[in-house]
């Protein structure tokens, strides 16, 4: 990553959310708003990578994205009252978010709440979120996701529209309980993206630290709420492996196997800390039983070291919660590891889920893995082939192909 | 904003509905008329049922029946006027209606600036 665009990254991800809730306080406009920062971050995109970053970059982003904003208004033609009232405004009328904005963290959460809005589609919730909270450009989100840019660009517009003909405010409602689960799972969503993607994702932001970060904010602007906690912990002990998924050379390397000594130490006991505090809110729910999960296996010092009788347990109150096949998939791994009275079972468990997921490549790849443990290696290695039929990811297929590659067979074996 | 609360029903679904359960949600729905007075710029009209619907089509065609298959029915209309789109959906969700199954409430903003007219 050059110095522009690094800077461009951090400042983007500080400065969007707010830059966006400002503008839209001031112009009452949220598509204007919006359009407006993202065109600053494009022109910062050229500009700074040409002429290197700006002396206050803060500063720099803002007067863009203003001066944006007043073309828009004025290009408008029926907005014509607003904008013969803004003809006076001067360029000052944003200030800078390094000075008194009146703007602070907790500001980013009502637009927060708006982009995850349950009266947008699922599918567009994510996409509006990485730009207008965290100023990902279309063009990142469109590599990020590999989906066709225009398409893309397409269906954020009509999700601005919405918002905008229908009279979403861009405010934390009074059931934030109720709505709290689908910006949950926006963030939630934004790591997964970033998880799967990062053998080949958009090499000019770091996705998985923004979901990271972004969790951090709900959190801390919302600190009540234990789910909240729970999955700021969840993304940051996840990411405090990421050093370790992959070698150099981008093979993936799985959790059995990652050198351990890669594992960020520091992120992994500050997420501890933010899984006791959502402990001691005693709220339990899906994230913090996952973040628990993914707890147990960071502090193993090994994979046969680990508590599994604890990830079983973890993972059986999970079940009891979200008794998703794709859930039940990973318990049956972690029942699996209890012994081979156990390992027979979790075949069994993981056989029952076929139904449900026969086109999900990770439950032939789990499959595979448990046919070996019993010992049953041509059953594995064709399990392995029908997961290696259904993955598209480059290091899925790479790792799939190595482990057929490690245990050859013979007809008839 | 104004808002449209288009009031809409599955008939098939309507026949597991008993006679007073019925009877309980429409003395409740004449509750929430009153309860929402100060929100309801215009109460709109209850329909007949869909059997009574005739359609008239491009060219002036005139045929029997609602303007599309669609499973779900339109029963009535009222039109809103509250801050925002959460608190018309606020408003959809205490309807009376939403007990019974195949009920839902769509929620429309209306067009009320036509200076694009002008």
């Amino acid at each position: 990553m050059s110095g522009a665009d690094a800077t461009l990254a951090a400042v983007a991800r500080e400065e969007t959310g707010r830059l966006v809730t400002a503008l839209y306080r001031r112009f009452g406009d949220f598509d204007v708003a919006e359009e407006a920062v993202q065109g600053a971050l494009l022109e910062a995109v050229t500009q700074w990578r040409r002429d290197g970053p700006p002396r206050n970059p803060a500063a720099w982003l803002t007067t863009a994205a203003q001066r944006n904003a007043l073309d828009l208004l004025r290009g408008r033609g029926r907005r014509r009252q607003v904008t013969e009232r803004l003809a006076a405004t001067t360029e000052e009328a944003v200030p800078a978010a390094d000075e008194a904005v009146g703007v602070d963290a907790d500001d980013r959460l009502p637009l927060l709440f708006a982009c995850a809005h349950p009266a947008l589609a699922p599918e567009v919730r994510l996409a509006l979120t990485l730009r207008a909270v965290m100023g990902l450009t279309t063009p990142q989100i469109a590599r990020a996701f590999l989906v066709n840019e225009s398409t893309l660009a397409q269906r954020i517009v009509r999700a601005k529209r919405k918002i905008v003909a229908t009279g979403i405010d861009l405010r934390v409602p009074d059931d934030v309980d109720g709505r709290l689960p689908d910006v949950l799972a926006v963030v939630y969503l934004t790591y997964n993206e970033a998880y799967v993607a990062s053998a080949g994702g958009s090499e000019d932001r770091d996705l998985g630290a923004d979901a990271v970060w972004l969790a951090g904010v709900v959190a801390r602007s919302l600190p009540r709420k234990a789910e909240a906690w729970g999955l700021s912990a969840l993304l940051a002990v996840q990411h405090a492996r990421a050093a370790a998924r992959f070698t150099a050379r981008g093979e993936l390397v799985l959790l059995r196997d990652q050198d351990r000594s890669l594992w960020d130490r520091r992120a992994i006991d500050q997420a501890g800390k933010d899984l006791q505090r959502a402990a001691a809110l005693r709220s339990p729910g899906p994230y913090q039983l996952q973040a628990a999960i993914a707890m147990c296996h960071a502090e193993a010092p090994s994979w046969s070291q680990t508590d599994w009788r604890q990830i079983a347990t973890l993972y059986g109150l999970l079940t009891d919660i979200d008794p998703s096949p794709v859930v039940r998939l990973n318990a049956s791994i972690a029942l699996a590891q209890l012994g081979p009275g156990q390992a027979e079972r979790a075949l069994a468990e993981v056989e029952a889920l076929g139904a449900h997921l026969a086109g999900y490549h990770l439950l032939h790849a789990t499959r595979a893995e448990l046919l070996r443990l019993l010992g049953r290696p041509a059953e594995a290695a064709a399990a392995d082939r029908q997961a290696l039929a259904l993955t598209s990811n480059d290091a899925e297929r790479r790792l799939l192909q190595t482990r057929l590659r490690r245990h050859p067979l013979t007809d008839g074996s | 904003m104004k808002y449209v609360l288009m009031f809409t029903s599955d008939p098939s679904q309507a026949a597991d509905v008993t006679q007073e359960q019925a009877q309980d949600v429409y003395g409740r729905i004449y509750g929430w008329f009153g309860e929402h007075a100060a929100v309801i710029s215009d109460s709109g009209a209850e329909l007949q049922p869909v059997e009574t619907a005739t359609t008239v089509r491009t060219g002036g065609v005139v045929v029997d029946g609602p303007f599309n298959e669609a499973k779900e029915v339109i029963g009535g209309f009222s039109v809103i006027e509250v801050p925002d789109m959460d608190a018309a959906l606020a408003v959809a969700r205490t309807w009376p209606g939403l007990e019974l199954p195949g009920v839902a409430v769509e929620v429309r903003p209306m067009v009320v600036d036509y200076s694009q007219f002008e």
